[in-house]
């Protein structure tokens, strides 16, 4: 007899990488439990500001809720204060959110793209209790473990110990990230039997929002 | 006085040399193993092929099919294995569960099988290597975890059967196996008839390992078909490639991050010594 259990794990991977005007955002759309495919068209990022896009992982009713919360506080903070909420801003706002369920968590691994007040491209990276960094590049999900090593390998940044402060974003143009994002998830697809079907790629610049879709391995 | 003897029985068995094992398992190291994990260690993952295969009779004998991935939990450790295994000219067996078992296993059962067609000078029954399976498997109660489908020809026409990892078995005219055995079953019990022909068997074996595939996530990349018909067989490995990489980057890849090095240092491991011979040894 198995006590019943709150979570679940629905697998995917979520990718995002910040440029000096620009964030990509992407992940797959396969949502799975166990070695089962529950549907190849469902997507992770959700759009909470203008300038602030969240793509997440882990157990689907834990993402649902938190970005409908989000959504919410989103709204309030619009009424209040007449203006969207900035990139910064709604990364503090997420950590808050998770670590408020410190004991009870969500069990969603996040990844937060957008622009900064300068329009530069910003990435926050989260656990699933709310700690927290501002990078220049992440990865989270079911695929991460393959796809953080080799975004390592490619776009090593700068340790955030150095004084002066150095720079997060990456080096790369828009076009160049894009295709890193579109190798590293063909790649994972390979290996990881929870990432698959396809890619949904969310592009942020001072053109406002682009998105494209790429056909991955469906096995 | 328990005590006395079961130390009286140490004392003779030191003194005698112990042969060396006849075969078999070693258990030697299960005691330690079992308070290893009472006390929380984590045993390794052993690579199981979460799997689907597959097998029909035909009008004319037995088609097996499979798929070729191998999962070490969510991880693809092979993309492109082998889960038919030989077992006689006549016989081929398609194994799911944990990889080494199903390996070693057929492999162990195929080698009993010449042995005995060296002994008897005629060819192998698919029944022989059935009883021998199915024996070795009931032997170790279903902690060898090897779920096979067993198909061939001989002189009693074609048979195909599917085996437990507890040793049960089944004679059926189609079977399915392994974690995409629902998905390919589905499509059996949907389109299977009696007296299929080659080209529509290979063609229902594919699309049952394909439902696999794409429907079952310890399934994956290709389909590898065998038929057998009397006195004659057709192994095709890699029958069916559906599943190609979606992208590949125009860009060529550089590793340009050379680590950088902060300071040198070598440490030689020992002077060299002078070795001086003291005079001819063998002057006197």
């Amino acid at each position: 007899m198995s006590r019943f259990s709150p979570y679940d794990n629905n697998g995917g991977s979520c990718v995002a990488i910040a440029g000096a005007d620009y964030c990509v955002i992407a992940s797959d759309t396969r949502m799975s439990t166990g070695y089962n495919i529950l549907t190849r068209d469902h997507s992770k990022i959700y759009k909470l500001a203008d300038k602030c896009i969240l793509a997440s992982s882990g157990f689907q009713a834990d993402m649902k809720a938190l970005q409908k919360l989000l959504a919410a506080r989103h709204l309030i903070y619009q009424h209040q204060h007449n203006k969207q909420m900035s990139c910064p801003a709604m990364g503090q706002l997420l950590s808050n959110t998770l670590y408020y369920k410190r004991f009870f968590p969500y069990y969603t691994f996040n990844v937060l793209g957008g622009l900064d007040n300068e329009g530069k491209g910003c990435v926050y990276t989260y656990d699933a209790v709310g700690s927290y960094e501002r990078v220049g590049y992440s990865a989270q999900g079911s695929g991460s473990v393959l796809i953080m090593p080799f975004l390592d390998n490619q776009l090593k940044s700068p340790s955030p110990l150095l004084l002066p402060a150095q720079d997060a974003v990456t080096p790369l143009s828009q076009s160049e990230a894009i295709d890193l994002v579109k190798t590293c998830f063909a790649s994972a697809t390979e290996r990881d039997i929870h990432t698959g079907d396809n890619l949904e790629i969310v592009v942020l610049n001072a053109g406002g929002v682009h998105r494209e879709f790429m056909p991955l391995r469906r096995d | 006085m328990f005590g006395f003897s079961s130390l009286v029985v140490r004392m003779s068995s030191s003194s005698i040399v112990e042969a060396p094992p006849k075969g078999g398992f070693s258990f030697d190291l299960c005691k330690r193993n079992e308070m290893l994990s009472g006390k929380g260690v984590k045993h390794p993952n052993y690579r199981k092929t979460g799997t689907t295969i597959v097998g029909l009779i035909f009008q004319d004998g037995v088609i097996l099919g499979a798929d070729t991935r191998a999962t070490s939990g969510p991880i693809v450790c092979d993309k492109n294995c082998e889960k038919i295994h030989f077992m006689a000219p006549n016989i081929y067996c398609c194994g799911a569960g944990t990889a080494a078992d199903t390996e070693s296993v057929t492999d162990m059962v195929s080698s009993q099988l010449q042995l005995h067609r060296y002994h008897t000078g005629r060819e192998s029954r698919v029944i022989t290597a059935l009883t021998l399976l199915k024996k070795h498997l009931f032997n170790y109660q279903g902690h060898i975890s090897a779920a096979l489908v067993l198909g061939g020809v001989d002189c009693t026409g074609p048979h195909l059967h599917t085996i437990y990892p507890h040793g049960s078995t089944d004679t059926l005219p189609f079977a399915t196996m392994g974690s995409g055995s629902l998905a390919a079953m589905a499509v059996f019990e949907s389109k299977y008839k009696e007296g299929l022909n080659k080209e529509e068997g290979i063609k229902l074996v594919t699309e049952a390992i394909c439902s696999g595939i794409f429907n079952d996530l310890g399934s994956g990349s290709n389909v590898d078909v065998c038929v057998i018909t009397k006195g004659e067989k057709e192994y095709m490995r890699n029958h069916l490639k559906p599943n190609p990489r979606t992208y590949v980057s125009a860009r060529a890849y550089t590793f340009p991050k050379k680590i950088e090095v902060l300071s040198t240092k070598i440490t030689p491991l020992k002077e060299l010594a002078q070795v001086v011979e003291a005079g001819d040894a063998m002057e006197e």
